[in-house]
Order: structure tokens, then C-alpha cells, then sequence
């Protein structure tokens, strides 16, 4: 199963360092395979140098791909984590 | 090459100070890091091997890493060590690992090789982003690469950790994880080819507290291990084999630095008054909220310019968060006066997030009060804010780049239109507060006369005010010698722009870089000014001068200066005035 959602960065500060790191340790534990596309520029959702390059500021849009048998429950805790502002604000 | 035992000539290398004071000592020379990588070709049947000495490298990796970072906790603070926590999860990056794998059974190399290639591509990648933080994140990739190499060679770097004496690092760059070995107690001062402001090498020399400069070019390249080496991290400058006057004339800069600093205590509850009796308000320049208890702690009479900018640096705050950072202020100083100056983003201060254009000259594009009346909304939350802040009713406004009255009015207009909103929802503010105008750009200066009926007072932002009039850009290197403050046109126009606000019965205050050199101290006085606003550390200076002065010398030399026709005579008769008030200064600054 391969599912796609778009998710809005909120919090101030966008997808630093410590986002990052809570965005890969919350992908790691899932067993499906995690994308993130933002201006035709993709990276692994389990890298924490990859989300960095992809400069998610505050307001940008994120398509975060989940792909396996746990896809749904992947996306909806990243959901999650991105409007809970990575716990920062 | 001269090989007779005679001492070295004296050699000066320039680069970027980074974090003030000065030392001397020998030097030590960190060796540069062998980066070549030898490439070795495998068989498939190496490969379980080849990852198997990774995987050892990458345990005893995440081991030292946490090491470092349990020392560094202990000896300066969880926020310093925290840097090591992304390293941790740099070391365990997914990507990284499986395109590690990857390359390992498509191109049968080393191991070494093959990490050596993917790290470095990954550390450009970091290295080439706009953000300026996530850029020097690249060095910390490096870092870990580095670390990840040595492991598999079976080595470690210890040599910044055994420093026997006391000495001057001198290297082409420095890690976190080589700053954080060292043993600091053995550290005089940093100097670096590499490096900026926000690296991490500036960073931690701040934190210790010991001079550093950074971004050299090739100051590793010129210095023995052992050489004399004499650090001046306020100028960023690094003398190797320093002469014998050179040793003498910072020995009397660091005695008179000493005496004044002794003076510091007196002088902090001294108000800022001539021999003969003047009285000048002496104010302080901040960055951050947190910067107005240094700014009182050193004696100011007030906050004369709050540069708002820096608190829209990482983010846009709300108009609630900008109100509680103003009010922080205005609650310090309060009885005292706080100018908050709405916010100057441009010229060579960038912010990624706002979505700026490139523009090809910053400093005469789109920015500060342009900036913010193209946004109206904008402008208008950081108005109610600083209005919402006014209640002990000791703030005032003041508008940067003005360039024509027009704008002022504009903003006027969106100032009463602030003040509606906030009245219509029930929030107090100083219905009178005051609103004044920086005067940095020759039409205002020129002009003063037509906006002067709108505001309370001007402040002069030298800086601009010299680089817009003499068409001298302060940051290219090849014409610092025509930035000259005491050109006769900037002491005509600063003339001008002071006698036009008496006329109207306001005041004008300078807040740029001549109001914080104890040599024009006097100039300024002398031409008329009603208040000088300085840097914190450098209220202690101006006040010292004004101490020493009488406001008959001050007339004097203001009176010559706008009969000279020459920016040279005018910068002698301070140094002249200055020698014979207070030598131990003019040591200081010379």
C-alpha cells in the first residue's frame, strides 16, 4: 500500500536539526518505507541529513510518501508530529 | 632563504576577529588532516568483511561521540553538548548506510573510499544551502567522516587533548569534536584559515572567553609550530614573530584596557556630564531584550536604539510574542526611555524565511521602511506590538532608512491606523508616544527641515549616513581608506541635520559607529548632538571622554572642523584633543 499526504511545516524555527531528528526517529518506527518530496527534490524520511537539505521552512509544503503494510499508521503519526509543531512553539 | 640566527621579520595576517582580547605565545600548529583516502580494489567476497569494519568503526564511533558529549555537558552546559545528539543521528543515517552498501557491491572499493565519497557528497550538499546554520552543518558530516576513517585506521586525534603548555591554536579548520577534545585550560586563542562568525570555532571561543580569528585563508600555512605569535581577536588580527614595539604598544593597550576596566565600577553610577558641567545623555544600542541588563549594568541612560530585526532572524514572532520581547525592555529600563526601532531587514542583514529577491545592491534596495510599508499588515503587527509595549509609557518609535518625507507619513498613517485596532479591542497603550526617524541617507539629512514637523527627534545612523554619501560601500576591502567619517560633507550634513531639529524644537541623537569612538566623541559633542547611543561595552568609554572633556574644547574642535576643508586636519584635531584629555584612551583605540 502506497499512500501520499501533504503536510504543512508549522512550527517557527521549519525542519532543523532537532525536527529532523524527530521526524527520522518517528519514521524509523515504522516498517514502511518513508519519502519526502518538496520541489521535485525527494529524500528518505529516515534521514536526518536528507530532511535537512530539503529546507522545510515554516509554511512549506511536504508530500510524504508511506509505502507497506503499515502506511496509514506511518503517515498519521507524522501527521501528528507536524502539527504538534515538533514540540517547539 | 636567510639562515643566519636572526629573529624572524615580523609577518601581519588579517582575517575576521570573531571574539575579542589579546594574547601572546607560541604556537601550535595542528597538523592538516591527511584527507586523501587510498582506493583499493575488492572482490564480492570482501564485502561482508569490508561492511563488517564498518560496522566495528561506526560502535566505536557512537562511543567517543557519546564521550565527548558527557565531557562537554560537565564542563560547558547542556547547550553546547548538544550538538552531539545530531551527530549521533548523523552517524546513524539511514540514507547514508544504504548508499554505503550500495556503492561498496556496485564498485568493489574500500570501505574507506567508499564512505570517504558518500559523506562528502552529502556535506556539499548541506555545505551548498542558503540557510547559513544548516550550511555549516556540512562541517559536522566532515566530523563524523573524519572520526569514522580514523576509527577504521585504528587512530585517534589526541593531540589538542595532551597540550602540555600554554598555547595558540593554529589550524586550517577546527571540529566540534577537536574543540571539544582540547584541553582548555592549555588554549591562549584560535586562529583559523576557515571559519565565520557563527562557526562553530567563534562559538566555543566566545564560551571560554578567549580571543579568536577565524576565516584567515592560509594562516596555517604560515605559521611553525613554536613561532611567536601575538593575537589581536577585537581587529582579527594574528602578528607572527611580533616586533619588539609591536609587544610594547599591546602591552600598553592591555594596561590602559585594565585601568579603565578598574574605572568601570565609578563610572557605571556617573552620569555623563562635561568638566564644565553639560550634561549628554548617554543611551545604549541592543540586539535582544536580553542585551538591556548589560546595557544598564554598564550605566546607560536609556536603550537609544533596539534593533528589532534580530528578533525576526530565525522566524516571524506573532504581535503577542513581540510585545512580551518590548516589554521586557521597556520594563528594565523604565523610568528611562527605550527607542524600539521598527525592523531593517536588507542591506546586509538577510533573512531566508521572509522570501526576500536577490537584489544586485542590497544596501540601496528593497528593505527596512520600503520593506515594511509595501507590507502593510505586516508593519502594522509590529507596530501594535511596540504600542502595546508603551503602557509605563517610556517607549518610542523610530523608523530606519527614511529617504523622503513621504514615508514618514505613510507610516504615521499606519501608526494611527495600529492605534485604532487596539483601541477598537480594548488595549491600552501611550496614546502620545513619540515617533522619530533615523537619518542615514543624504536626502533625509537634506531634508530634515520638511520632516522634521512629523516627528519628536532624528538619530543619525552614521555607518549609512558615511556610506551613502561618499558612495563607499563598508564592506569592499579595496576602499576602506575612502570611508572617512570626517569628510567635510558628513560634518555638514550631521551639522545641518542637528541645527534643523532645534529649530523645531526636537532633539538628535547618533547612534551609528562615530557616537562609539572615543576620538569623535568630542566632534559630535561639539556639533551640537543631544545624545549619543553605544554598544554596551563601549558605554564605559564614551562616558570616560565626556568626563574628561569641557563643552568649550567640544565647540572648539566642532567650529574647526566645519571651517576645515579637510578630513585628515579634522581627524588630527581629535586625535589632538583626545591626546591631551585622556592619553591611556587614544592608546586604546589607537
Amino acid at each position: 500500500m502506497s499512500l501520499t499526504r501533504a503536510l504543512t511545516i508549522q512550527n517557527r524555527f521549519g525542519i532543523h536539526a532537532r525536527p529532523a531528528a524527530l521526524f527520522v526517529k518517528t519514521a524509523n518506527r515504522f516498517q514502511s518505507d518513508i519519502s519526502v518530496a518538496k520541489d521535485g527534490q525527494r529524500v528518505s524520511g529516515k534521514s536526518i541529513i536528507g530532511l535537512m537539505t530539503i529546507e522545510g521552512y515554516q509554511g512549506a509544503i511536504l508530500q510524504v510518501t508511506a509505502t507497506g503494510p503499515d502506511a496509514t499508521e506511518a503517515l498519521d503519526a507524522i501527521e501528528d508530529l507536524v502539527q504538534q509543531k515538533f514540540f517547539e512553539d | 632563504m636567510d639562515t643566519t640566527a636572526q629573529s624572524a621579520a615580523e609577518l601581519e595576517l588579517k582575517g575576521v576577529g570573531v571574539s575579542p582580547g589579546i594574547i601572546s605565545g607560541p604556537a601550535f600548529v595542528l597538523a592538516p588532516e591527511d584527507e586523501s583516502v587510498v582506493v583499493r580494489d575488492i572482490t564480492p567476497a570482501d564485502v561482508p568483511h569490508e561492511l563488517h569494519r564498518y560496522e566495528q568503526a561506526l560502535v566505536a564511533t557512537r562511543q567517543q561521540i557519546r564521550d565527548l558529549q558527557h565531557r562537554m555537558t560537565e564542563s560547558l552546559g547542556k547547550e553546547s553538548a548538544e550538538i552531539f545528539e545530531a551527530h549521533l543521528l548523523m552517524l546513524e543515517d539511514r540514507a547514508i548506510y544504504d548508499e554505503i552498501v550500495r556503492m561498496l557491491q556496485r564498485e568493489l572499493k574500500n570501505i574507506e573510499y567508499v564512505l570517504h565519497e558518500v559523506t562528502n557528497r552529502y556535506a556539499q550538499a548541506l555545505h551548498d544551502l542558503k540557510d547559513e546554520y544548516l550550511s555549516e552543518r556540512a562541517v559536522d558530516v566532515r566530523d563524523i567522516a573524519r572520526r569514522l576513517l580514523h576509527n577504521l585506521a585504528g587512530s585517534s586525534s589526541t593531540a589538542l587533548a595532551e597540550l602540555a603548555t600554554p598555547c595558540i591554536i593554529i589550524a586550517h579548520d577546527l571540529s566540534p569534536t577537536e574543540t571539544a577534545g582540547l584541553n582548555k585550560s592549555k588554549v591562549l586563542a584560535f586562529a583559523t584559515d576557515l571559519g565565520s562568525p557563527t562557526s562553530h570555532t567563534a562559538i566555543m571561543a566566545r564560551a571560554l572567553g578567549i580571543p579568536a580569528v577565524v576565516g584567515m585563508h592560509d594562516v596555517s600555512l604560515r605559521v611553525a609550530a613554536g613561532d611567536p605569535v601575538l593575537v589581536d581577536g577585537q581587529h582579527g588580527l594574528v602578528f607572527v614573530h611580533p616586533a619588539a614595539e609591536r609587544i610594547e604598544r599591546y602591552d600598553r593597550k592591555r594596561k590602559a584596557q585594565a585601568a579603565i576596566r578598574l574605572r568601570l565600577g565609578e563610572l557605571r553610577d556617573q552620569t555623563a556630564m562635561t568638566r564644565d558641567g553639560y550634561h549628554l545623555p548617554l543611551a545604549a544600542n541592543i540586539e535582544l531584550p536580553a542585551d538591556a541588563e548589560s546595557a544598564m549594568a554598564n550605566g546607560a541612560d536609556g536603550i537609544g536604539l533596539f534593533r528589532t530585526e534580530f528578533l525576526f532572524l530565525k522566524s516571524v514572532p506573532t504581535e503577542d510574542e513581540q510585545t512580551e520581547a518590548y516589554l521586557q525592555v521597556a520594563r528594565r529600563v523604565a523610568p528611562a526611555t527605550a527607542i524600539i526601532r521598527t525592523m531593517d531587514i536588507g542591506g546586509d542583514k538577510f533573512i531566508s524565511h521572509l522570501k526576500m529577491p536577490q537584489q544586485v545592491n542590497p544596501f540601496m534596495g528593497w528593505r527596512a521602511i520600503r520593506f515594511c510599508l509595501a507590507q502593510p499588515e505586516f508593519f502594522k503587527t509590529q507596530l501594535r506590538a511596540i504600542l502595546r509595549a508603551s503602557t509605563l509609557h517610556n517607549v518610542k518609535i523610530m523608523y530606519p532608512m527614511i529617504s523622503n518625507v513621504r514615508e514618514v507619513i505613510v507610516a504615521n498613517c499606519l501608526l494611527a491606523e495600529a492605534k485604532n485596532e487596539l483601541t477598537a479591542r480594548g488595549e491600552p497603550f501611550d496614546e502620545n508616544i513619540e515617533v522619530g526617524v533615523m537619518i542615514e541617507v543624504p536626502s533625509a539629512a537634506l531634508t530634515a527641515d520638511l520632516i522634521a514637523p512629523h516627528v519628536r527627534f532624528f538619530s543619525i545612523g552614521t555607518n549609512d549616513l558615511v556610506q551613502y554619501t561618499l558612495a563607499v560601500d563598508r564592506v569592499n576591502e579595496l576602499i576602506t581608506d575612502l570611508y572617512e567619517p570626517t569628510h567635510p560633507a558628513i560634518i555638514k550634513l550631521i551639522k545641518h541635520t542637528i541645527d534643523v531639529s532645534h529649530e523645531h524644537g526636537i532633539w538628535t541623537g547618533v547612534c551609528g559607529e562615530m557616537a562609539a569612538n572615543p576620538l569623535l566623541v568630542p566632534l559630535l559633542v561639539g556639533l551640537g548632538v543631544d545624545e549619543l547611543s553605544v554598544n554596551a561595552p563601549g558605554l564605559p568609554l564614551v562616558k570616560d571622554v565626556i568626563r574628561s572633556l569641557r563643552y568649550s574644547q567640544a565647540e572648539e574642535l566642532g567650529q574647526a572642523a566645519l571651517r576645515s576643508g579637510s578630513a585628515d586636519e579634522v581627524m588630527h584635531n581629535c586625535h589632538q584633543l583626545l591626546a591631551q584629555l585622556a592619553p591611556e584612551i587614544l592608546e586604546l583605540v589607537e
